[in-house]
């Protein structure tokens, strides 16, 4: 009747877990209790649930991702604590079955439910805004995508209580990863969470493909577009090409699990050599999908508060395309010790050297950006600097590794670690956290408090270095990653350093709450009434912020590149149109919303084996999609003189801002 | 950027130097000993070498025009419509390429050196060991001497070591970091590892890519002896009661951790390969014979005497 | 040509329907074929890597009927015609005949299923299951994924089948033949390549 599922799946003899489930639970009931308190039921199912719009759908990504952020960094500090103490005789508080669920949770966490997320919700929001759009080409995929990812990281978060999370690493590779050798749930959760996740991340690769490539405003050349467009339609094709072959790998190893096939397995005739080379076929491309985002963010904010254009647009143009197919390229280097012949690692080392060419010649670019031009030194700016600094020196790493002979020793090491966390913090967090900065008051309409956004910085900056650079050390002193514990008590005060560092990470974490908390309470003296808080060059700063409902009253025309510093320069902002029209836009609904709840039950019900409650599930999946088909009433109209009303109201902010003196920043 | 950034930078230099200075010797890779280790670190330090030519002025950069062109230093020259020089584009294209077709003559050079399958040529008879990954220890098969051992590996130096390797459970990765190269164990497949001790020593021998529960127990002792010491040990192993027998080994291949160095004075016959052949009666995959090359490395490792 | 929304006889629904958003529909559409043909490839891609790992078991050789085979081939093969018919209907706004020859391809898919499903059956009862050995694995994956979205695809027909009935060939509707079209030919076209990698390759 639950298959698997029973009373035993709850570890109750663990205090740690059960800690952090008490703790989950007290958090979510609280948070249930204030929403009931603050009787904002009714709005939180009408306008946010149920939203398809993307500002709206943009910002909920966000909160999935700095929510999964706080799990991802409590596995981070169990690691951290248990490396620091688990030298020699002493063995730490972890066992090591704990262990190996904490570090295949981290990274599966922070790479598919903050990494991703953190990303697709800024394109979400910025998107649209930056070509003159009103929406995405699918506004209801777009919300099923938010559902499905939402869905998937509720059952990694489930599977903390009920059962236990994957413990062969984010990587899974097999044959660790088959029934023989995990017969429990972990693998299983990992599974579907990767899945259900994927299928909505492939969604919203097609949504903003077709977004960007076929609803620009009139004007918008490619070669116009702001550079932060080109990125994510280089993201979306590297999505669109990379998440199938995850899906396929995955579904290989479920049928090896499920039904005792022989894809991946140690017998008859299995191969594993071909899990590690499918997973990273998609694995290479998907860090290439969570950075180039961040650089399109980078060279937004550099740009912009530099008061210059972007240098050298066209070669940055090529350098993304250069990047996106060269990333299809490299994958065999995640496993130069596998045995491949010296060509063949030759040739995947070659290309990945080849792939930093275009990756350096963006670091130049963002550096001439600076040159003689006039440098605000806000937070995206300062969040700016910091990853040029630290992503170079950990770039360089990345070449080093791509040397199958310097490999053959650092492979797997605390070197390859440090390496990886370097891009991805520097790089990819360092720039959502840049974009979160630069555009939260276009989203929610005021901006944050910089004091606390220079101490969130400084933290994060001098924390990540504390933390990872005695890794970098340690990799070179020989130790492996995953270590529950070991035995060389040298290693142990670098590992003290490093919990040190991760200490100061978490205060830099605090400070962003702050941030919040004190910016929320000062928004009525920080809020943006232009639209423009930056001096900004592209569309979306045209909009008020928060941008009404629809986005631009009247499709704006493009004419150059940085369209609005272009018609600052013309003199035709802000322009009032003649008359205004009915503009028509899609309805909220409620499918997204109830179709991610099905796919949750359907990932539990496969993960405990509880068959009838999956086909359902499944059922009811498919239902809800024929019913939504036929539903052809799904638009609703703004009319030209409400249109007229809301528009009449941001000219009367603009009026206000115009009288007091126009910010410069600082 | 302003002063805070400066100190906050010379603080992170000092830290670093700190790091490297404070433990040289614990840093293994970079006190390798072994000719496959030493190679190895050279194409570390030249890669790091090569790539300071892009990275430090970088630095320069990063540090020198932000303070420079800040807002507020209006003596500075203000271009707002510059964005293009084909100049700057022509160098920072092509200094980066020119390091890395450097960095590519390097790699194609010594990744055909240091390929593992490749023998090392010292004049000297390599000795033949067989490696089997098992959860969680590692089993040693001398099959020229018909003996094995559990989690100790002992050899004399100055001597090729030619390992054949193949695991009896999930992938596992065989390294001896102060020697050099690691390579993975695969069931039903044989890779195969050269390597070399060019001074007696002790060395920290493990497993590195995650096997499951004991898999930070995989740990084991690469001990390079004098000649004189490795027969005298191989003859000490000979006298012990142990008899790798199929039953034998069927219980060492049960999981546990923490197995203790254990002696065997003789070995079924053709073992390792009726563990591969276990997962693989048919099947002729293997990616260890692609690639035995005819040349081998030659090394010169001091005293050269005849095996 | 498929995606020329000049070629429409909206009938009108009272929905406001953008000629950009069928133009959008049909575009995303060809995007996730092109997603779809990823996912085919790399399940073509492990069936070549494994496709000679039988572990003692039996080959394509011993388990492959071509003339059989042919006859699912011919199935698909003139259902993709008789799709085609209807899409001409459509193009005519002949709303019987777009049901006629609908219900024609979905009878010759349902066909192609039902013999694919046959094979399977004996072949599992054989003990040539899918468990037997990376071989069968890889076969069994290729050839059911296809024929899963070929099901999928028949149940994306009777749901068409019914809006059409319901509520006649609107502009919605219309743009979901169109994707369904474009869904039903690639199913074709992949099928080619099982038949050929899969089947002709396996028996030589």
């Amino acid at each position: 009747m639950f298959g698997k599922l029973g009373l035993s799946a709850i570890p109750y003899h663990d205090p740690i877990v059960m800690g952090a489930v008490g703790g989950s639970i007290l958090l979510a009931v609280v948070i249930l209790a204030l929403i009931t308190y603050y009787r904002k039921w009714t709005i939180l199912w009408k306008e946010w649930l149920t939203s398809v719009d993307h500002k709206r759908i943009g910002i909920m990504y966000i909160i999935l991702a700095l929510v999964m952020m706080l799990r991802g960094l409590s596995d981070a500090v169990m690691i951290r604590s248990q490396q620091a103490l688990a030298a020699g005789m002493s063995h730490g508080f972890l066992p090591p079955d704990h262990f190996n669920q904490v570090f295949s949770a981290h990274g599966t966490i922070m790479i598919i439910f903050v990494a991703m997320p953190f990303m697709v919700g800024l394109m979400n929001i910025v998107i649209p805004l930056q070509i003159g759009a009103r929406d995405v080409a699918f506004p209801f995929l777009n919300s099923v995508s938010l559902w499905l990812t939402t869905a998937a990281a509720l059952l990694v978060m489930v599977s903390l209580g009920v059962g236990e999370f994957s413990k062969a690493g984010w990587s899974g590779y097999a044959p660790l990863t088959e029934l023989k050798y995990s017969p429990g749930t972990g693998v299983d959760y990992w599974i579907w969470a990767f899945q259900i996740a994927g299928v909505g991340s492939l969604m919203t690769s097609i949504n903003f493909l077709v977004t960007i490539l076929k609803m620009r405003a009139p004007g918008m050349t490619l070669m116009r577009m702001p550079i932060f467009v080109w990125t994510v339609l280089c993201t979306a094709v590297l999505m669109v090409l990379s998440f199938p072959v995850l899906t396929a790998a995955l579904a290989m190893l479920t049928l090896d699990r499920y039904l005792g096939m022989h894809f991946f397995t140690n017998a008859l005739g299995g191969n594993m050599m071909m899990y590690t080379n499918l997973f990273w076929i998609w694995g290479h491309p998907e860090v290439y999908i969570v950075v180039l985002p961040a650089f399109g963010i980078f060279s937004e904010v550099v740009a912009t508060f530099s008061g210059k254009p972007l240098f050298g647009y066209t070669s940055m143009v090529l350098a993304t395309m250069a990047i996106m197919v060269l990333s299809f390229s490299v994958w065999l280097h995640h496993f130069f010790t596998m045995g491949a012949s010296p060509n063949v690692n030759i040739f995947f080392g070659i290309t990945t050297m080849i792939i930093a060419v275009p990756t350096g010649v963006k670091i130049f670019n963002w550096l001439f950006t600076m040159y003689r031009g006039r440098i605000r030194f806000t937070t995206p700016m300062f969040w700016t600097l910091g990853f040029i600094m630290t992503f170079t020196t950990g770039g360089m790493t990345g070449v080093l590794l791509a040397s199958p002979p310097a490999d053959f020793v650092l492979h797997n090491s605390l070197f390859l670690i440090a390496h990886f966390h370097t891009m991805l913090i520097t790089g990819s967090l360092f720039g959502y956290l840049a974009g979160y900065a630069y555009w939260f008051p276009k989203s929610i309409g005021f901006t944050l408090n910089e004091k606390w956004g220079k101490r969130t910085f400084w933290s994060w900056l001098i924390g990540f270095c504390l933390a990872f650079i005695p890794l970098y050390v340690l990799g070179l002193m020989g130790m492996p990653r995953r270590m529950v514990h070991y035995d060389n008590l040298a290693w142990q005060p670098y590992l003290i350093i490093a919990a040190g560092g991760l200490a100061l990470i978490l205060i830099g974490v605090l400070c962003q709450t702050i941030q919040l908390v004190v910016s929320i309470k000062e928004r009525h003296t920080a809020r943006d009434l232009t639209g423009d808080p930056w001096d900004g060059r592209t569309l979306e700063w045209t909009t008020a912020s928060p941008p009404a409902v629809y986005n631009f009253a009247t499709t704006p025309e493009v004419h150059g590149i940085d369209a609005f510093t272009d018609m600052k320069e013309k003199g035709i902002t802000y322009l009032k149109p003649d008359r205004y029209h009915d503009i028509h836009m899609p309805k909220n609904t409620a499918a997204g919303f109830v179709n991610g709840i099905l796919s949750f039950i359907f990932g539990f019900a496969m993960v405990w084996y509880i068959w009838w409650l999956a086909a359902i599930s499944a059922l009811g999946m498919l239902v809800s999609v024929i019913i939504r088909s036929a539903d052809d009433d799904t638009e609703y109209t703004v009319p030209a003189a409400e249109v007229e009303r809301i528009e009449n109201l941001h000219y009367r902010e603009l009026a206000t801002a115009a009288a007091m003196s126009r910010p410069t920043g600082e | 950027m302003n002063k805070k950034s400066d100190w906050v930078f010379i603080g992170l230099l000092s830290l670093c130097t700190a790091f490297f200075l404070g433990g040289c010797s614990d840093i293994l890779l970079l006190n390798p000993k072994g000719p496959i280790g030493d190679a190895e670190r050279f194409v570390i330090i030249a890669s790091i070498a090569l790539m300071l030519i892009v990275v430090i002025p970088v630095f320069i950069m990063v540090f020198l025009f932000p303070r420079k062109y800040r807002a507020s230093n209006i003596k500075a020259t203000y271009m707002p419509k510059w964005s293009r020089s084909g100049k700057i584009e022509l160098v920072i294209w092509l200094v980066p390429t020119i390091i890395i077709t450097v960095l590519g003559i390097l790699i194609w050079n010594t990744t055909h050196r240091l390929d593992p399958y490749k023998p090392i040529d010292t004049g000297v008879k390599p000795i033949n060991i067989e490696v089997v990954s098992l959860d969680w220890k590692w089993l040693f098969i001398y099959p020229d001497q018909n003996i094995a051992i559990v989690n100790e590996l002992v050899f004399p130096a100055n001597v090729p070591l030619s390992f054949r390797i193949t695991s009896d459970t999930v992938m596992t990765s065989f390294f001896i970091p102060q020697l050099g190269s690691q390579i993975y164990a695969m069931a039903g497949m044989q890779t195969r590892l050269h390597l070399l001790a060019d001074e007696p020593g002790v060395y920290a021998g493990q497993n590195q890519q995650l096997s499951g529960r004991g898999f930070a127990d995989m740990n084991f002792k690469a001990i390079a002896v004098s000649r004189e010491e490795y027969k005298a040990w191989v003859q000490k192993v000979k006298q012990s009661a142990d008899k790798l027998d199929l039953a034998r080994y069927e219980k060492i291949q049960k999981p546990s951790s923490d197995y203790p160095v254990s002696h065997f004075s003789s070995v079924k016959p053709d073992l390792f390969d009726y563990i591969m052949r276990k997962y693989n009666e048919t099947m002729d995959m293997n990616p260890g014979a692609m690639n035995e090359e005819s040349g081998s490395m030659h090394i010169k490792t001091g005293a050269l005497e005849g095996s | 040509m498929i995606t020329d929304t000049s070629t429409f006889n909206a009938v009108s629904s009272g929905e406001f329907e953008h000629p950009d958003t069928i133009e959008n529909q049909a575009f995303g559409f060809w995007i996730y074929i092109m997603s779809d043909l990823v996912l085919f490839a790399t399940i073509f891609a492990t069936y070549a890597v494994l496709g000679h790992n039988y572990a003692g078991g039996p080959t394509g050789k011993d388990l492959f009927h071509l003339p059989y085979t042919f006859g699912e081939t011919m199935l698909l093969l003139f259902s993709s015609a008789t799709y085609g018919l209807s899409m001409l209907a459509m193009n005519k706004n002949r709303k019987d005949l777009v049901l006629r020859w609908l219900f024609v391809t979905f009878l010759l898919g349902l066909g192609f299923l039902a013999m694919e499903i046959n094979e399977f059956h004996h072949m599992i009862l054989d003990g040539n299951g899918p468990e037997r050995s990376a071989f069968l694995s890889a076969f069994f994956t290729l050839v059911g994924t296809h024929g899963s979205h070929v099901a999928f695809g028949l149940i994306w027909m009777s749901v068409m089948m019914g809006q059409i009935i319901a509520k006649g060939l609107s502009a919605p509707v219309q743009s979901r033949l169109i994707r369904l079209s474009i869904f039903w030919h690639f199913l074709d076209v992949v099928w080619v390549g099982v038949f050929t990698i899969v089947y002709l390759m396996g028996v030589m």
